[in-house]
């Protein structure tokens, strides 16, 4: 009997169908991945599963009792816990202090915090880290904050892990350590529901995968029975045999931008790089290696010292307004922190950067923007049923394709793109590429910022590779593969990375 | 069509959609305007109505300056004693003589008023963003500075203006009216046309919602983020000193108390019209309607034997809770 066993499982929104007859089921000791493009409803039914939604029909079954949540710490009374995709942690306190958020040890009426320290040193460790308890949670990286929000997630009971793409922000070999943790997990009986993106990490971790597209399931199969392939075919409804745009290699043209010795004080030193006119140039590394550091310095998003020559003049930027006049914008990582005003409509989104281009007699000419919003609707096909809806509506992927729109309004020369796909599913990342290509074949230099190797050796000309702050090697040609960019990534030799 | 109708379907919550939350102030005002026609029955005259919209002028038109720094992500809570500063300062300059002629004089007094407003302006603008200071901080300290500085011009007591040929050149612009309508009102409905044109028209306006919608966002698309809020609180200085101008001819005089709890008002009049107070959304004529609503609340108060009028405070501070859990359930649906 499985562990877990969910029967026709559906939700509607409104007259919307998010998800429609769902089986599923987990046993102990296994890990059932679920995978599916934005908007394939993989979310929803972990909500459902998690208490935190009711379905609308359909069934749950624990160890083949029929239950009903009333929310999430109904759920975890059961043993059912969540691992949320984002961080959710309070940024001032230490971390024992935040894994015993809201279930503190007490001696008598004082808080035991030499327990919790000890309690979440132990959690910690158990997760192969060694972060000190003590440390608050802000000065921690991403992905030792994830760790963090496992350990507490793990310190209830429970039988059934629930993790929600919980490599999305993660470096390859960090992925590599929770997979090592969701492993031993598996190997004590509980039974791990996975979700996630990435298939070759889902084709390594899972022992059965279940597909979602539309809203229902199209597949469940043994993990062996699947190449990473068939899981994108699948998830896609139709053949994605070439992610990747063909290029012809930049031949040798004007230099466009030349660093040198560019200091970012406490994240990069002494970085030197060029930049040819049509060319794709790629910063690989791992989180924290400071490359979006480097670019932020590098436009005047952050102090920098050192010399920086955009067609051949040395230029200072003091704030970000001098860089996008020079023709050099900034795509963040951060697309919805920092990228887009997710309150406001489309319109407001896509001119906010070159108003001025939009400026009538005294007014903004609305007509003008509307024309605008058309045209970038049509140029980088973002898929949109109204045009007056906010842009914290739209998916992902278009979301990204609404800030190149967005930033291409200024007409630049210089494009970087901080992590372009990040958490967008397979089929917009193709047009992503294909929008990246075609900016760098009009002539438009492009530094890509990304720790997905893949997507680097699949579309850049040549990768930089940075370590602890600094530019550490450069891989071209032949040489850009996978394992060339771990090993100067990571420090490690050869045969480690191997 | 059935993929048209899912896809809007999915998007129930569209901008269309917040029209709810800009309209809200006006039934609320709708409703009071009735509540009042029962209450007594002087209460929908004309000359009434005319009066207390005239009453509602100082904190009307500071609102609309609130509602600038506000949906900037700012907060000014000086305003009251800025416009005590700045009152006081005009009424100094029109008994000093500098300039003979009253005509004359009261143009240079206006001038400056308008001048010393900016000033105070600025200068909370840059005390919060160059002296990257808590804009509630920020403004409680120039609220205090401002303050002390009326009672001291004051030693205590009043400041009035002595000169009679100006007094009655001056009084019209509060007391008079035009084609029928009182000076005060039209100048309540020029600042706001003004205020709402710049807001929501100009690349100006547009740039104050994108700072207060999202800091991050605006700085990364080459947003002067210190410049736009700065100018708010030049804006909101300007707004107090356009006040100023009410204020002066109605009484001729200022003490140490005048515009005492203003910023409260005037923090009311922008919160019941619409604006959220986090930022990133400005209601120009809602803010218009919070402020006569004020007003109205105190006038039925007055009008009707049901409360008694000391109770005013303590209506006006419910009304602003009332209208934040109105704002906040509007906004969760």
């Amino acid at each position: 009997m499985p562990l877990f066993e969910a029967t026709g499982l559906s939700k509607t929104f409104g007259i919307v169908e998010v998800l429609k007859d769902i089986n599923i089921n987990v046993r102990a000791g296994e890990v059932h991945a679920i995978i599916g493009e934005n908007g394939a409803g993989k979310s929803t039914l972990m909500k459902i599963i998690a208490g935190n939604q009711p379905p609308t029909r359909g069934e749950m079954r624990i160890d083949g009792e029929t239950v009903t949540f009333s929310g999430p710490v109904d759920a975890e009374h059961r043993g059912i816990v969540l691992v949320h995709q984002e961080i959710l942690l309070a940024p001032d306190l230490t971390v024992a202090q935040n894994i015993y958020l809201g279930r503190e040890l007490h001696k008598g009426v004082f808080i035991d915090d030499r327990a919790m320290n000890e309690g979440a040193a132990k959690a910690v460790r158990g997760l192969g880290s060694d972060i000190d308890p003590n440390t608050i949670v802000s000065r921690l990286s991403i992905a030792q904050r994830q760790l963090v929000q496992i350990a507490r997630v793990l310190l209830v009971p429970h039988r059934i892990v629930i993790f929600d793409e919980p490599t999305a922000s993660l470096t390859p070999h960090e992925t590599d350590a929770l997979l090592k943790v969701i492993r031993q997990i598996r190997a004590k009986g509980v039974g791990v529901l996975y979700i996630s993106h990435r298939l070759p990490e889902v084709k390594e971790i899972a022992d059965r995968v279940t597909v979602l597209r539309d809203g229902r399931l199209v597949a469940s199969h043994d993990v062996s029975e699947l190449q990473s392939a068939d899981m994108a075919r699948l998830m896609v409804g139709r053949d994605v045999a070439k992610l990747y745009p063909d290029r012809h290699a930049a031949e040798a043209r004007e230099t466009v931008l030349e660093v040198e010795h560019l200091n970012v004080p406490g994240y990069a030193q002494d970085a030197s790089f060029q930049l040819k006119k049509g060319e794709i140039l790629g910063f690989a590394g791992l989180v924290g290696a400071g490359r979006t550091e480097l670019m932020e310095g590098m436009v005047g998003l952050r102090t920098s010292r050192g010399v920086v020559r955009h067609l051949g003049k040395p230029v200072n930027f003091k704030d970000v307004h001098a860089s996008l006049k020079a023709g050099i914008v900034y795509l963040s990582e951060d697309r919805k922190g920092k990228g887009l005003l997710l309150t406001k409509d489309l319109i407001v989104n896509l001119t906010l950067a070159s108003l001025g281009k939009f400026i009538g007699a005294l007014q903004i000419d609305r007509k003008r923007e509307s024309a605008a919003l058309d045209k970038a609707i049509r140029d980088f096909d973002i898929r949109t049923g109204r045009k007056d809806i906010l842009a914290g509506q739209l998916s992902g992927g278009n979301q990204q394709k609404l800030l190149l729109a967005k930033m291409m309004l200024l007409d630049p020369s210089i494009v970087i793109i901080d992590e372009p796909t990040r958490g967008i599913d397979i089929g917009n990342k193709e047009q992503i590429y294909k929008f990246i290509a075609k900016l760098a074949e009009e002539g438009r230099s492009i530094i890509v910022v990304s720790s997905e190797m893949p997507e680097l050796i699949g579309i850049c000309d040549r990768i930089l590779v940075m370590r602890s702050g600094r530019i550490v090697g450069e891989v071209t040609g032949d040489h850009m593969n996978e394992n060339e960019i771990v090993v100067l990534a990571t420090g490690a030799t050869k045969e480690e990375a191997a | 069509m059935a993929n048209v109708a899912t896809e809007t379907a999915k998007a129930p919550k569209t901008s269309k959609d917040w029209d709810m939350a800009a309209i809200a102030p006006f039934i609320a005002l709708a409703l009071l305007l009735a509540l009042g026609y029962f209450a007594n029955p002087n209460f929908m005259t004309s000359a009434n109505l005319l009066n207390v919209v005239t009453r509602s002028s100082f904190i009307a038109v500071i609102a609309l300056g609130a509602t600038y720094v506000i949906t900037s992500g700012g907060l000014d809570l000086s305003v009251g004693a800025m416009l005590a500063f700045v009152a006081s300062l005009m009424i100094l300059f029109l008994n000093s003589g500098t300039v003979a002629d009253p005509a004359l004089a009261l143009v240079a007094g206006m001038a400056l008023a308008i001048a010393i407003g900016a000033a105070c302006g600025l200068a909370n603008g840059l005390i919060t963003t160059i002296g990257r200071i808590e804009p509630f901080i920020a403004t409680l300290g120039t609220m205090g500075i401002y303050r002390g500085l009326t009672t001291w011009l004051s030693q205590g007591g009043a400041i009035t203006v002595r000169d009679r040929d100006i007094l009655a050149l001056y009084r019209p612009v509060y007391s008079g009216s035009f084609v029928g309508v009182p000076v005060p009102i039209i100048v309540i409905f020029v600042t706001a046309a003004i205020a709402a044109f710049v807001l929501y028209r100009t690349r100006y306006g547009r740039h104050v919602t994108a700072v207060g919608s999202n800091e991050d966002v605006a700085r990364y698309s080459g947003i002067s983020i210190n410049r736009v809020r700065t100018v708010t609180y030049v804006i909101q200085g300007l707004c107090v000193a356009v006040a100023v101008l009410l204020y002066v001819p109605r009484l001729g005089s200022t003490s140490a108390t005048t515009g005492s709890f203003w910023e409260l008002q005037a923090i009311t009049a922008v919160v019941v019209g619409g604006t959220a107070l986090r930022g990133g959304v400005g209601r120009i004529w809602g803010t218009i309607c919070g402020a006569f609503i004020l007003e109205i609340v105190g006038n039925i108060m007055l009008l009707s034997n049901f409360v008694s009028e000391y109770l005013i405070g303590a209506i006006q501070g419910a009304i602003i809770i009332i209208a934040m859990l109105v704002q906040r359930s509007l906004m969760r649906r």
